[in-house]
């Protein structure tokens, strides 16, 4: 059976991996619904992770290299927090693992 | 050998424990692009045995190191004990005999003529879509192709051959896993692993370029698609996405020696996943490199740290797409010749003296790649601590990080771990012995996999590439007086801020005299010049009650505001004419 992820009364489609198999479907319910799932409460900062990791993916069809993500933060939030540990409590599982799925990009996958 | 590595072989039997590991199966959309010809689903299975069986019998034919492999292993069981998988598993069948046998008692019911007489009775069984679904594709990617098993057979039987062949035949009735044929086809799209579009793979390039050019103030370029170039340069494109201190280290190599190099988007990737999937994809995607090549004239192609890309490239090919009008080398052998014939001049060992330094052998370095000196002759060089693991590990002894040949895939994730066990026990000896602090693996598989073992096994220690540290040691032309420049302009912001006069105790605002920051105190907070007092503050402005004054300078109460000025008098030296409440002197 396939995994699925239910925003309101939508009933979304999952990838193995439980990322969204259609990144069109994605919208801001969809991103709370799968912090919710993570146990993570989306705050201010959060979300200006998230909407990075959107705008970059629109543009470039792929999530941004770590480095351009951490030094994005650091611009956004202040150089204090413009690490990776930071991301890292933002997002416990990582950015690609994690905050991509949130963003409703798709998985990075080769080596890493 | 270490206690921990000599317990480490004493093997728990764990029958059936690999059953769990399966990988996802490939989706139409992939199976379709790749340059071998598969089902873009699996067979139905009356349609899969003859489909196998003609596809093994292709392979044996085809490949004769399969056909030797196959008569010749006398089931000793030397290997068995060698393999990470069977440690990490404790599965009979995950063992390199074990996993051959599968194949090896299909072979002799259908090819040999004592298994056609005798079946069972000599270990020969037919065919079935079972076996091919719950036994082959199950256990044939729970083999990393390591090889390490071949160094210590005593016919130097390489199972890794017949894990191969029998992906092969898994192919042929569309048992392919999602992950290997997920990368190929982005290669076959984007050029690269990762599926970076050129885009993006251009603004990565550019991106690093100013970074490098914000820490050492050098302009170090990061070429792609150039329409010539001596030399043709291919990252992992991890390099590009994680492992960026390594493309750095090597920009600033090429940088170092005003090389002519270029990267390309058509062929943006050193790896190649054709080596755990097909001859096929092998061959076609090297073929992408070797075009590239010869379109931009280049005479030296460079492979990047990436363990199987080179023995895709050394030991295929030449064979399956030469004759090759350039040289090609790794980028470890190139960095070591330099360093060697003291082509780096500015090489300061002591930007790496934060770092204790093992290293990991890549397996196909070690045992397929003849490169297993230069990358400790660079480390040496380049930093002042290193220790190696114990030599029952290094080398072509290596133990695999767990994660190669195709396996680096999330579902497998428990398999992983328990397969990077031997490479963690190799690192937590030197860890303890000697306060290792930095795993040098210079493969982007070992980049990825590598720290989630450590961090599985609760070890220490920061995964990184050996180019990072070239990176970090070798100081560029302009790079010095860059530095110094910093620096000064650093301290002298510093004294700049120290030398602010006066400073709002209520709201930090800076004032350039004591006036300016008494008139405004009077004026936003309220407060009375009688009231204020240098370097004394009142903790709750005007209406302070229970703690009247607070030394500003060293936090110290006071009952009244006199008692404070008496104090700032006698101990700070401050005069009560410098005294204003709520401005303090940062002084």
């Amino acid at each position: 059976m396939a995994k699925t992820l239910k925003v309101g009364d939508r009933e979304l489609e999952l990838d193995e991996d439980g990322f969204l198999k259609d990144p069109s479907q994605w919208d801001k319910e969809v991103a709370e619904a799968f912090a919710r799932e993570e146990g993570i409460e989306l705050t201010d900062e959060h979300w200006e992770i998230v909407n990075f990791l959107r705008e970059y993916y629109q543009q470039y069809q792929i999530a941004p290299m770590i480095r351009i993500l951490v030094k994005e933060v650091g611009k956004k939030l202040g150089p204090e927090k413009g690490n990776l540990k930071y991301i890292y409590k933002l997002f416990p599982n990582g950015p690609a693992k994690q905050a991509c799925k949130i963003a409703g990009l798709p998985k990075p996958t080769g080596c890493v | 050998m270490g206690e921990q590595l000599e317990k480490m072989y004493d093997v728990e039997l764990k029958p059936g424990a690999g059953e769990n590991y399966v990988c996802n199966l490939t989706k139409p959309e992939f199976a379709e692009v790749m340059a071998t010809d598969i089902p873009k689903e699996p067979l139905p299975d009356h349609e899969m045995v003859p489909v196998a069986l003609k596809k093994l019998d292709q392979m044996r034919k085809e490949r004769k190191s399969v056909q030797l492999y196959l008569d010749i292993c006398v089931r000793c069981g030397a290997c068995i004990k060698q393999c990470h998988y069977f440690i990490g598993t404790g599965d009979p069948k995950n063992t390199p005999v074990g996993r051959a046998e599968l194949l090896r008692k299909v072979y002799r019911a259908h090819f040999t003529i004592s298994g056609k007489l005798f079946g069972s009775l000599v270990g020969a069984q037919k065919l079935t879509p079972e076996i091919l679904k719950n036994e082959w594709y199950k256990y044939f990617y729970q083999c990393s192709e390591c090889r390490r098993c071949s160094v210590f057979c005593p016919y130097g039987i390489d199972q890794a051959e017949i894990t191969m062949a029998g992906r092969e035949v898994l192919n042929s009735v569309g048992l392919a896993p999602k992950y290997v044929t997920q990368v190929i086809s982005q290669v076959y799209k984007h050029g690269n692993n990762l599926g970076i579009p050129e885009p993006a793979f251009k603004y990565n390039c550019q991106f690093l370029e100013e970074e490098i050019k914000e820490s050492t103030g050098v302009d170090v370029k990061i070429p792609v698609d150039k329409e010539k170039a001596d030399i043709l340069y291919l990252p992992p494109s991890a390099d590009l996405f994680t492992n960026t201190d390594t493309m750095i280290g090597v920009a600033k190599v090429f940088h170092a020696i005003g090389a002519d190099w270029t990267m390309s988007t058509y062929a943006s990737e050193a790896a190649n996943f054709g080596l755990f999937f097909s001859y096929d994809d092998l061959k076609t995607i090297n073929l992408r490199v070797v075009e590239t090549a010869k379109k931009i004239g280049a005479k030296l192609v460079i492979f990047g740290e990436c363990g199987h890309a080179w023995r895709a490239a050394r030991q295929f090919m030449e064979a399956m797409n030469g004759p090759l009008p350039f040289k090609f080398m790794n980028i470890l052998e190139f960095t070591a010749d330099l360093l060697r014939k003291g082509k780096l001049k500015n090489i300061d060992k002591s930007r790496n003296d934060d770092v204790v330094v093992t290293l990991h052998d890549p397996c196909n370095y070690a045992r397929a790649g003849d490169l297993v000196e230069e990358t400790r002759y660079i480390i040496q060089q380049v930093c002042n601590n290193f220790h190696d693991m114990d030599p029952s590990v290094t080398k072509e002894r290596t133990f695999c990080c767990g994660g190669g040949g195709g396996l680096l895939t999330e579902e497998l994730m428990e398999l992983r771990m328990k397969g990077g066990l031997p490479r963690a026990t190799a690192v937590k000896e030197v860890v303890e012995a000697h306060g290792v602090n930095y795993l040098a693996a210079p493969c982007a598989i070992d980049k990825a996999q590598l720290p989630l073992v450590m961090q599985h096994y609760n070890i220490p220690v920061q995964v990184g590439g050996i180019h990072d540290l070239v990176g970090k040691a070798l100081i560029l032309e302009g790079q010095e007086e860059f530095e110094a420049k910093k620096k000064a302009e650093e301290e002298a912001a510093k004294a700049a801020a120290a030398a602010v006069p006066a400073v709002c105790g209520l709201c930090d605002a800076e004032f350039a005299s004591m006036d300016e920051c008494c008139e405004h105190a009077e004026k936003e907070h309220k407060i009375s010049k009688e009231q204020c007092d240098m370097a004394c503050e009142s903790k709750e402005g005007a209406g302070a009650a229970a703690v009247p004054a607070v030394c500003g300078l060293c936090d110290a109460e006071f009952a009244s505001m006199d008692e404070c000025c008496e104090h700032a008098e006698k101990e700070h030296k401050i005069s009560k004419e410098q005294c204003d409440m709520v401005c303090e002197s940062k002084q």
